[in-house]
């Protein structure tokens, strides 16, 4: 029995000045499966991790961690590493300016005579590579990978290293389906080869899929943890003990009243900037009623992205064709301002690189992208600035024990509501929701819904871009899809399913004469 | 600790930089017998160390757009030579002289701003490229000979106050005035920040915080009156200290309170969303290095007319002095940060430094290496005391034996 735990934490607390992260968490891993952490964000899981692999050193937190059946005292990420014990981060660390091998060898050189062997680390990583399924030249700088394939080349690097117990933070949060189907069979491989993996996510369909057990984490304790048989994890009660009350439905309930037709784009042609003639939006049509939530259906790489960037105010892209009306009149968007001030807002999929200034407050990012309604005499007026922050902060039920709070204090569902207010603030007619709900836990997501559900029954038209398909049926009243530019179909979500909406996601367009 | 708190507000971290800066000027008083708190040296803190503040502003503005800009001093140099030719040899009257020259700065932006923001080749070798061209150029045009500068700018560059008025007062009347109205802008802010705070939360902060605040601006302001106007007959409040105090006050609006000054800091934060929120990123970068040069320009100018003549060397490491500056007072080289006013005390140690040093009668080799080390021990405590995690040093001086310090960062709750 004692043979087949590779790893025991016990009671493991931490404290940072002021908060409890961890408060006895205890976690059990068998040799050789897949052990899934769920939790919202904030609950500790990523705390957790790092207590494990040595960036909290031995010392700084309370417990006790038996590894192999001894008691592990890591001081460092080095220390863990030996003992093959390596993490991959949600963020991906690797240096895109350097080759494949040089990469994996990162920190790890074989070195023969004082010089780096270049042959034999050359040699090594093709058979690495081959070990996490790619086919590539070691010598391919990273940057020239998709994202799906600099995850493997992370676990590659991990297996460099001897692992034995790997962790996978997120793995596949930036993924789109192909390349994480492709992932999650790479760590039944792994589990067949004798490697632990613990991985962390939110996906509990990912969870499902592979788990062979699964732990709950919620507000720094253990809630509960119990052994699955792949492919048969209960996801209710995952999200039951992640939020601590039953979640009937993941979608609120919400009857939809759609009115006139408010925006309405044809014909929209968009031009890859970096590859001359390569066409990234081919004659989309499309139209949003006032009150009416449309979805965007695509795989990755579609275009849903750039259609809608390039719609508001030619913001990617070389624009090459179409128009926009709003209410039956013609826009003229050449400019992101001039979209704004048409009344278009676009929240964007990435959060933090292109939604926040992660410098700024909570009321300098309400009024960031409308700076002319606190003018007064030509001066910004901090009363105003105040008075607006705090009406968003009301309405849109942001936590945060002050305005003045910097945005980086707030979860990611808190952060998604503060650039949801930015936008409410622009006064839109027109809301686009690039992946809205990205990144962000259960009880968060379903706030977000009602409040997109809120700005429809305001009368806004609202479009909501996702790559989760039950999101999108459960959400939208009618939705598009889109494969390689073209927009390739539209369907009522009530006579919608997944497989008919992969259908014409999947389904390229034969070219228009 | 409470106490102190309500009247200077919650983040006394940004008062730091204030202290230092009064316990260097005190020690340096004491080390020199005496010499440095006097309204002579003073007066020439100011007037000598005007043109590089006014660069500092500029400076400030690159910095937090995340740019730099190495060409301010050859600029500075190259726009006061024109000026000093024109006027010299091409018989402009010294107004137009001074106007050619500040043009000249402004389209000397543009070209920097036009390499940034059109072409997006980064400042740092943008505006190395224009230092060694108007280096170059201010030899060039001067044939490596100092022409003499318009008298009538020796009043801008060097000059002080009228005297007027009744002698009672023991001083310079105008510089009474000055503090006077400073002293009454003050208070009337003060009040006026208090009643629209009780019009927002309802709640009135209590009389006593205000009335201390009141109190300390009138000391403060009230001594540096005293000091600048109680000097030799016919010295006051220097004009160049006027000018910069002027145009702080101009940029710290334009900075704070204008959208203009918004979208930098946007800028500086985070391009991309800057961009996404209907920020002009090419706009914001083009008239911050335009800005950048027409202050440069003037700098030169004000230098010019202190010293009388303009050399081809003038503004030789200007840029550096200005740099340091910004820096010192707590802005990021990544962008996005940094404040006006802190800039200003960032500068006043790099001028109290060079001012008590010569007071000791340290040299100018050594007095190089005391500033190199202030700035990293600046820059050094300010990377320290951002740390997540760390207690500034200034919280643990003030939380000795105060029961309020259990405040922290609640460092890394993310999952």
């Amino acid at each position: 029995m004692e043979e087949s735990i590779i790893l025991q934490m016990r009671e493991i607390t931490k404290v940072f000045p002021g908060v409890r992260a961890l408060d006895g968490v205890t976690l059990e891993v068998r040799r050789g499966e897949i052990h899934s952490i769920c939790g919202e964000n904030g609950a500790g899981k990523s705390t957790l991790m790092k207590v494990l692999s040595g960036v909290y050193p031995y010392g700084s937190y309370e417990g006790q961690i038996i590894y192999m059946g001894k008691e592990a005292q890591f001081k460092n990420i080095k220390e863990s590493e030996n003992a093959g014990i390596v993490i991959i981060h949600q963020e991906l660390t690797m240096i895109p300016e350097l080759s494949i091998t040089e990469n994996i060898f990162m920190g790890n050189e074989i070195v023969k005579n004082g010089l780096i062997d270049w042959d034999e680390e050359r040699q090594r990583t093709i058979e690495l590579l081959e070990r996490v399924g790619l086919n590539l030249n070691p010598n391919t700088l990273i940057k020239n990978l998709g994202v799906g394939q600099q995850q493997l080349v992370e676990i590659a690097k991990a297996l460099s290293k001897n692992v034995k117990l790997l962790i996978l933070d997120e793995p596949t949060s930036a993924l789109n389906e192909a390349d994480s189907a492709n992932l999650l069979e790479l760590m039944r491989d792994l589990k067949s080869k004798d490697i632990t993996c613990i991985m962390i996510s939110h996906k509990l369909n990912e969870i499902a899929a592979i788990s062979d057990a699964v732990t709950v984490i919620r507000d720094g304790r253990t809630v509960e943890t119990y052994p699955v048989e792949a492919g048969k994890v209960d996801e209710d009660r995952i999200i039951r003990s992640m939020v601590g009350r039953a979640i009937e439905n993941r979608y609120p309930i919400h009857e939809s009243h759609p009115g006139d037709i408010v925006f309405e784009v044809s014909d929209w042609c968009v031009e890859d900037p970096n590859v001359p003639g390569r066409m990234v939006c081919k004659n989309s049509s499309f139209h949003v009623r006032a009150g009416e939530v449309v979805g965007f259906a695509g795989l990755m790489g579609a275009g849903r992205t750039e259609l809608m960037r390039s719609i508001f105010g030619h913001n990617y892209g070389i624009f090459k064709g179409g128009t926009v009306k709003m209410k039956g009149r013609e826009l003229s968007v050449p400019s992101v301002s001039s979209a704004i001030e048409a009344g278009i807002a676009y929240v964007p999929e990435d959060r933090k690189n292109l939604g926040l200034n992660l410098l700024d407050s909570i009321r300098m990012t309400i009024v960031s992208a409308n700076l002319k309604a606190i003018l007064s005499g030509g001066l910004l007026d901090f009363d105003k600035e105040r008075k607006a922050a705090e009406q968003s902060r009301t309405a849109l039920r942001i936590k945060t024990s002050s305005v003045e709070a910097g945005v980086t204090t707030l979860s990611g569902g808190n952060q998604q509501k503060v650039v949801l207010g930015k936008w409410m603030f622009t006064q839109p007619e027109v809301l686009i929701l690039d992946e809205p709900t990205r990144g962000i836990d259960v009880g968060a997501k379903y706030e977000i819904y009602r409040l997109i559900h809120e700005m429809a029954d305001q009368g806004k038209a609202v479009i909501l871009v996702s790559s989760e398909l039950p999101e999108l049926l459960g959400m939208s009243d009618r939705i598009y899809t889109i494969c390689e530019g073209s927009i390739t179909g539209v369907i009522d979500s009530k006579d919608a399913d997944q497989e008919t909406l992969m259908r014409l996601m999947t389904n390229t367009p034969a070219v228009k004469s | 600790m409470k106490q102190i708190k309500k009247v200077l507000g919650d983040d006394l971290r940004k008062y730091t930089l204030v202290f230092a800066l009064i316990a260097l000027i005190i020690f340096f008083n004491i080390a020199s017998g005496g010499r440095m708190v006097t309204p002579s040296n003073f007066q020439n803190l100011l007037s000598g160390n005007a043109y590089v503040l006014i660069m500092a502003i500029g400076m400030l503005m690159v910095i937090v757009i995340g740019q730099i800009d190495l060409s301010v001093g050859s600029v500075a140099g190259f726009c006061g030579m024109v000026m000093a030719i024109a006027f010299q040899k091409w018989n402009f009257p010294w107004w137009a002289a001074v106007l050619l020259g500040l043009g000249i700065g402004v389209l000397v932006g543009a070209w920097n701003g036009f390499w940034v923001a059109k072409m997006g080749i980064p400042g740092f070798i943008t505006t190395l490229g224009s230092m060694m061209i108007f280096r170059g150029g201010v030899i060039w045009i001067s044939r490596s000979i100092s022409v003499p500068a318009p008298s009538e700018l020796k009043w801008f560059g060097a000059g002080y106050l009228p005297e007027w008025g009744p002698a009672f007062t023991a001083m310079n009347n105008s510089t009474l005035l000055l503090g006077i109205l400073a002293i009454g802008f003050f208070a009337y802010a003060q009040l006026r920040q208090r009643n629209r705070a009780a019009v927002l939360h309802g709640a009135k902060e209590s009389v006593w915080p205000v009335a201390i605040r009141i109190a300390l601006g009138t000391v403060v302001v009230g001594y540096l009156t005293w000091l600048y106007g109680s000097g030799r007959p016919g010295t006051s409040f220097p004009i160049p200290g006027l000018i910069l105090v002027i145009l702080v006050i101009i940029y710290h609006t334009i900075t704070q309170k204008t959208r203009f000054g918004r979208h930098i800091y946007a800028v500086g934060g985070n391009k991309n969303s800057a961009a996404l929120s209907g920020v002009n990123v090419q706009k914001t970068y083009f008239l911050t290095m335009l800005n950048m040069s027409f202050l440069a320009a003037l700098a030169g100018i004000l230098f010019v007319g202190r010293s009388t003549a303009a050399g081809p060397s003038d503004g030789n490491g200007w840029e550096m002095d200005a740099i340091a500056s910004v820096y010192i007072g707590g802005a990021a080289v990544s962008g996005g940060v940094g404040t006006i006013m802190a800039t200003m005390v960032g500068g006043m140690m790099m001028a109290v430094l060079n001012s008590g040093l010569m007071l000791m009668g340290v040299g100018a080799d050594k007095t190089q290496v005391i500033k190199g080390l202030v700035l990293m021990a600046a820059v050094a405590f300010d990377v320290y005391s951002k740390r997540p995690g760390h207690v500034s040093i200034t919280k643990r001086l003030f939380s000795m034996n105060s029961a309020d310090s259990k405040e922290g960062s609640p460092a890394d709750k993310k999952s």
